[in-house]
């Protein structure tokens, strides 16, 4: 019994420790691209990847939902507020205003809910089209730009469901939608 | 009609269509009978060679329990001297991390033995790849492994007539591992590679952001641990906040393929038992007695989520949609479905914040963990489903006058006794458990402090959340609660200690009478068990032994937070 626990222990450490992961990992030799989790590189600089989020602080570009680990991919998580809770209803309230402070044309029944809710992982990638909306005046402000031009840009931008079928629709990734912003006025990319 | 809503219907259909076939197989797998998988024949072979072992030496359910324990302590070993020595190991360690503190090493060497994996632990920032792939990916296979196992030897002795033999514990083990773990996995770590799960060996990566500041991005192997974490109904992630992070769940698809695969084998084993004993309708009434409670669960917590969080509307927002921790790409529907999920199986992966989910959604997902048994941890939860049969079947033998039998077998006083003793025990080792955290916490301001991220009911619902999720060997948590302290490390451990191999052990005894006995012909006089009376029945056994244990708690936790918005 004793003999059989370790000849097992041992083969199958690696087995499913070893020979399987690095079987996979193989596998995602042939595909460096997404096996490395879809990075973005240009120039040759690691500008981001397409599904982690970015800190967007400025004025001058889209705003990714709030993170309750400050965008850090290093050490990732949500805020784990229950409901009730009056820190986190604070917290929301203060986002509120803050939103009302940097877009003074909007009312607070226009805020959509994603732009004042911490993600899960704190690197949710994408906003909602509405939120993408209630932000356009202030960038195309900011890059003095036509704001029929940003909105459809933000259009080309939104993500149908899967299919066209299953799950949320009309969504849109905050740094694939920004880079796009850059390449139209690249004059304020560092502004 | 909603897409988000047509989504969580397409995935429950598309797990059940898929665990059709798969029970087929698995029964294959067990008998031992030709399957395409028999090229793995040669590496068995020799594991049973340098073993010494039999695979086809049938034992009774002592020497199979003996074998189970035995190699489980292996695990544990093992596991926790990887942890305690993390920093030793010279390579895959890139970014340096030391070794871990004794409690938390064995925390969470039990938590991975037990298929629980609760983890104090955040993973990027802990566990170098070397623990993730030899001590976290490799628990996550023969834990999982171990489940089914012991499931099978529970088929075989149904099935007896006054023999003994249950099988063989080592052969299922293995088998279950190579023929029926290794294939799912390969297949889903590759689907989700393809869709920007990473598996490299890379330290921290240096992003240069669009506003000019650095960004570090953890990544490393982890689309193969993702697999089986699913698989297995295990759980355990590769990153912190788990399959919330958009490297484990990139996309939809992925979400889909992720939360099949933590339906799958449970719901396949349930078919399985159908197969491998010919009550295939007694299956079918099983499979349909779950996806009912399942249903109704899944039902709850998505329109709680999506009529949202009242105190949103009184701060001027005009759409309350809960999405406090929760992911846009999968929406509420996809969050309480994958929540609901992974609570029913004892799985423990989450794609949304669980602490941060409305009050009855909380509640659902406590429900889920107090029956443990829709669909059920692999093999372990029809298993528990198996428990509550035995307690069904003895009530309405009872009601309608008639010694009980199950399968032909007669249910007396010993087979009652044991599953009644299984079935306190997850209350008693919860309740007690929260009942001591509560009081150390309400003395000892200090305490409270430390632990507790909510106040008032919620901080209640915290506590009672880790304590059902280890003795459910569930792992999810309502991750606000500072865990990682010997108090929760040790008693949490020792509780998934018992919440995992006591419930194992019992219905093994179970069973393992019930094989020895004479097989009683059916007469008039039988308790039918293929009708509705009898699914009846079943669901209030199930319903009233989680509700009325844990009413007084769930009515001091989620149900007085619900009362107070």
């Amino acid at each position: 019994m004793i003999r059989q626990s370790i000849t097992f222990i041992i083969i199958s450490l690696v087995i499913f420790g070893v020979l399987y992961p690095m079987t996979i990992w193989g596998v995602g030799k042939l595909m460096p691209n997404v096996s490395n989790g879809k990075p973005i590189i240009i120039e040759g600089k690691l500008k981001g990847f397409e599904n982690i989020a970015q800190e967007f602080s400025s004025e001058n570009y889209f705003w990714s939902r709030p993170s309750a680990v400050e965008y850090d991919a290093s050490s990732t998580g949500g805020s784990n507020y229950g409901p009730s809770n009056e820190v986190f209803l604070q917290e929301v309230s203060d986002r509120i205003e803050s939103i009302l402070q940097s877009h003074p044309e909007k009312t607070k029944a226009e805020i959509p809910i994603d732009m004042v809710t911490a993600s899960g992982s704190g690197l949710d990638p994408y906003i909602s089209l509405e939120s993408a909306l209630f932000q356009s005046e202030r960038i195309s402000n900011a890059r003095s730009m036509d704001n029929d031009q940003l909105k459809q840009l933000i259009l080309d931008h939104k993500e149908a469901a899967l299919l066209g079928l299953f799950g949320p629709k009309d969504l849109v990734n905050v740094l694939k939608l920004n880079m796009a912003l850059d390449n139209i006025s690249p004059s304020l990319t560092n502004n | 009609m909603n897409t988000e809503i047509l989504g969580v219907i397409f995935i429950f259909l598309l797990s059940l269509l898929l665990a059709w076939p798969l029970g087929k197989y698995m029964v294959k797998v067990f008998k031992g009978e030709k399957v395409w998988t028999d090229f793995m024949s040669p590496l068995e072979k020799l594991i049973f060679k340098i073993a010494g072992a039999n695979p086809d030496q049938s034992l009774n359910w002592k020497e199979n329990m003996k074998a189970l324990l035995v190699i489980n302590i292996g695990f544990f070993i093992l596991a926790f001297l990887f942890l305690a020595l993390q920093s030793l190991h010279p390579f895959w360690n890139p970014n340096g991390f030391g070794n871990w503190e004794p409690t938390l090493a064995f925390n969470t060497a039990v938590s991975f033995t037990t298929n629980t994996n609760l983890q104090h632990y955040s993973g990027e920032s802990g566990a170098s790849y070397y623990t993730q792939l030899l001590v976290f990916c490799w628990l996550q296979f023969v834990s999982a492994g171990t489940g089914i196992a012991a499931c099978a030897l529970l088929f075989q002795g149904l099935k007896n007539k006054a023999s003994e033999g249950l099988g063989n514990f080592f052969n299922l083990l293995v088998k279950s591992c190579t023929r029926i773990l290794l294939p799912l996995s390969i297949i889903l770590a590759i689907i989700l590679m393809v869709n920007g799960t990473p598996t490299n060996f890379e330290g921290l990566q240096e992003v240069e952001t669009l506003e000019g500041d650095i960004q570090l991005v953890a990544a490393g192997p982890a689309a193969p641990m993702v697999a089986i974490k699913q698989l297995g109904t295990n759980g355990g992630g590769f990153f912190g906040p788990n399959s919330t992070h958009p490297f484990e769940n990139p996309n939809y698809l992925t979400n889909i393929a992720e939360n099949v695969a933590i339906l799958l084998i449970p719901m396949a084993l349930v078919f399985a038992f159908g197969f491998y004993t010919g009550r295939k309708k007694l299956a079918l009434l099983f499979i349909g007695v779950m996806s009912a409670l399942f249903i109704a669960f899944v039902a709850v917590s998505i329109s709680q989520e999506m009529n949202g969080n009242p105190e949103f509307t009184k701060l001027g927002l005009s759409d309350p949609t809960n999405l406090e921790g929760k992911e846009l790409r999968f929406g509420p529907a996809a969050s309480s479905l994958w929540g609901v999920s992974t609570t029913a199986t004892s799985n423990g992966s989450v794609n949304s914040m669980h602490d941060s989910h409305t009050p009855l959604s909380g509640g659902i997902f406590f429900l889920d963990m107090f029956i443990n048994a829709i669909y059920g941890g692999v093999g372990v939860g029809f298993i528990n489903f198996f428990v509550f049969v035995i307690v069904a079947v003895f009530i309405a033998g009872l009601m309608i006058g008639r010694t009980p039998e199950f399968m032909g077998k007669k249910i007396e006083a010993r087979e009652v006794k044991i599953a009644a003793l299984i079935i306190i025990l997850h209350p008693f080792l919860i309740l007690v458990g929260t009942a001591i955290s509560s009081y150390l916490s309400a003395t000892d301001q200090s305490l409270a402090s430390e632990w507790i991220h909510n106040p008032g009911y919620h901080g209640l619902s915290e506590m009672l959340y880790e304590f059902t999720s280890s003795s459910a060997n569930n792992g999810s948590g309502f991750e606000g609660l500072g865990d990682d302290t010997p108090f929760w490390n040790i008693m949490n451990g020792i509780v998934m200690l018992l919440g995992r191999f006591l419930p194992i052990i019992g219905p093994l005894a179970i069973v393992g009478s019930l094989a020895i006995k004479k097989s009683v012909p059916e007469s008039a006089g039988s308790l039918q068990l293929e009708t509705p009376a009898f699914a009846a029945v079943l669901i209030s056994v199930i319903l009233i032994v989680a509700a009325l244990a844990f009413f007084p708690v769930m009515a001091l936790g989620p149900i007085a937070e619900f009362f107070s918005f």
